[in-house]
């Protein structure tokens, strides 16, 4: 029954979403919108859920003093931290002028932020290091990047923002050509694709062909 | 070894210098310069989307990102506010991120700071709502197709469904007159798309990353979406649109300088890789 039980929620919950898209009336769209807020419910708990085995598990790399625990010394004081900060906010925690904002723009934000920043100058390095025309493809792609890179910028509009009335812009040009036809079938048939396996692997799953999702290697 | 090779070896820390410098000078006050842009077809549509509403329409704005996106996104999210508030547009505001509302918050402020916009005396309730975060991704959506209060039964001032002014005749996605959605990744414009503007007919304009516009144009091109802002470009042409410049039109010189950098480097990496083949073959 421990794998019967899922299965048939799963094989119920999926034909009710697939059928409530194509008749939208009772009883189909009362289930769907049942169905929708359990998954509010169980989504919910899963942050729970995520945020409680963050704090579980730093706390065990604490006690087993692992490697890097001391960072999960830091784990534990900010999720404390903001945790205790959110609690002492009240029911309106997220408003301006509460602890848990100020935590929020003055240290979450900024940190967040500068992880990200960093990015363009690992981009930077790894470019100037991996990105090498050794063949047909690799040229393609090096002069399509070339492009776009030079058209979403101010490039056009420096060096030619001058010429003429509004200026000309060759290389927004290029660069609108390459994301509006190159681009955009590209995306087409990748997202065809997707749209295809979803739908044959949403399929294994609802037949309960498809097991894996249910562990124990089955 | 020669001039070549030593720049295929050189320290990646010189790299970072110049990548640096390359950002941060555009941005300090001395080297500011003005610089006119075009605007491109795909922000201009957007802008027209919301230009149409009469005063009074009701947007909802999605604020589905987190600070790492914050520098090419907040700037697009002031700008739409404070376009929205000047025009007097309601506005409501939700996320399907956690930190969504938390963002929006800062643009509200920001919004607000601005002297036009204070003279104005909006009311929290009554102009604009921030409904907050709902776990869930598309089926927040889907569950706002049929009721909205089902999805979010609170604001995020504790507020009940009901007691709010401006969404007392707000049942579903029918009485919203335009979806403005920020978004960074997943659950984002893909699923507005999806679920809302395809489903509900939802008339939907999304403001993405760079790294995400992409993902957006065959939905752009097949009328799904009435505008899309893209990145750092999309946020400038975007306050230039609606004449609130922010930060956006300020970073874009120094996005410039950075790509000019690295297109710089990887020529400069490529000459270098053909030479030294060569000597070595």
């Amino acid at each position: 029954m421990r794998r019967e039980i899922p299965l048939i929620i799963t094989a119920v919950v999926g034909i009710v979403f697939v059928v409530q898209y194509f008749i939208p009336h009772t009883p189909f769209n009362r289930f769907q919108e049942l169905f929708s807020d359990w998954f509010f419910i169980i989504a919910a708990c899963a942050i729970w859920l995520g945020a409680l085995n963050l704090l579980k598990l730093s706390i065990i790399s604490i006690q087993k003093k692992r490697r890097d625990w001391q960072y999960a010394v830091i784990i534990v004081v900010s999720w404390f931290t903001m945790a205790i900060a959110g609690i002492l906010g009240g029911r309106d925690f997220q408003t301006p002028g509460t602890g848990f904002t100020w935590l929020y723009d003055n240290i979450y934000t900024p940190l967040s932020a500068t992880m990200f920043a960093i990015l363009a100058f690992f981009v930077a390095s790894a470019s100037y290091r991996a990105f090498r025309a050794r063949n047909i493809q690799a040229t393609l792609l090096l002069v399509a990047g070339f492009l776009v890179m030079m058209g979403r910028v101010l490039f056009d509009d420096l060096l030619f923002g001058s010429i003429g009335e509004e200026g000309i812009k060759p290389l927004s040009e290029i660069s609108d050509f390459i994301m509006n036809y190159p681009n955009l079938a590209g995306q087409r048939a990748i997202m065809i694709g997707i749209a295809l396996g979803t739908v044959s692997t949403a399929l294994r799953i609802i037949l309960g062909i498809e097991r894996s999702y249910l562990g124990g290697g089955d | 070894m020669s001039f070549w090779e030593k720049m295929l070896a050189v320290d990646r820390r010189w790299i970072f210098l110049l990548v640096g410098v390359s950002l941060l000078v555009p941005i300090l006050p001395f080297a500011a310069i003005d610089v006119k842009f075009s605007v491109s077809e795909e922000s201009q549509k957007l802008f027209d989307g919301l230009k149409e509403l009469p005063p009074g329409s009701k947007v909802l704005v999605t604020f589905d990102y987190d600070p790492p996106s914050a520098p090419e996104l907040q700037p697009m999210a002031d700008a739409c506010l404070k376009y929205l508030f000047s025009h007097n547009l309601k506005v409501i505001i939700m996320g399907l991120w956690p930190q969504g509302p938390q963002q929006a918050e800062i643009s509200v402020q920001r919004a607000l700071a601005e002297p036009a916009i204070a003279a104005k005396n909006l009311q929290y309730g009554i102009d604009y709502v921030n409904l907050g975060f709902q776990s869930g991704n598309e089926f927040v959506i889907q569950r706002m197709g049929s009721d909205f209060k089902e999805a979010f039964p609170r604001d995020t001032r504790g507020n009940g469904y009901d007691d709010l002014q401006l969404l007392r005749n707000v049942k579903n996605f029918s009485n919203v007159d335009f979806v403005f959605n920020l978004s960074a990744g997943y659950p984002g414009t893909v699923e507005w798309v999806q679920v809302a503007a395809d489903r509900y007919n939802v008339k939907l304009g999304a403001a993405n990353t760079a790294v995400q516009a992409p993902l957006a144009y065959p939905y752009l091109r097949g009328g799904q979406l009435v505008g899309l802002l893209g990145g750092m470009r999309g946020a400038a042409e975007f306050e230039k649109l609606t004449e609130f410049r922010g930060n956006a039109t300020q970073f874009m010189l120094s996005q410039t300088f950075a790509h000019f950098i690295v297109i710089f480097f990887i020529v400069i990496g490529n000459v270098a890789y053909f030479v030294t083949r060569r000597k070595k073959e």
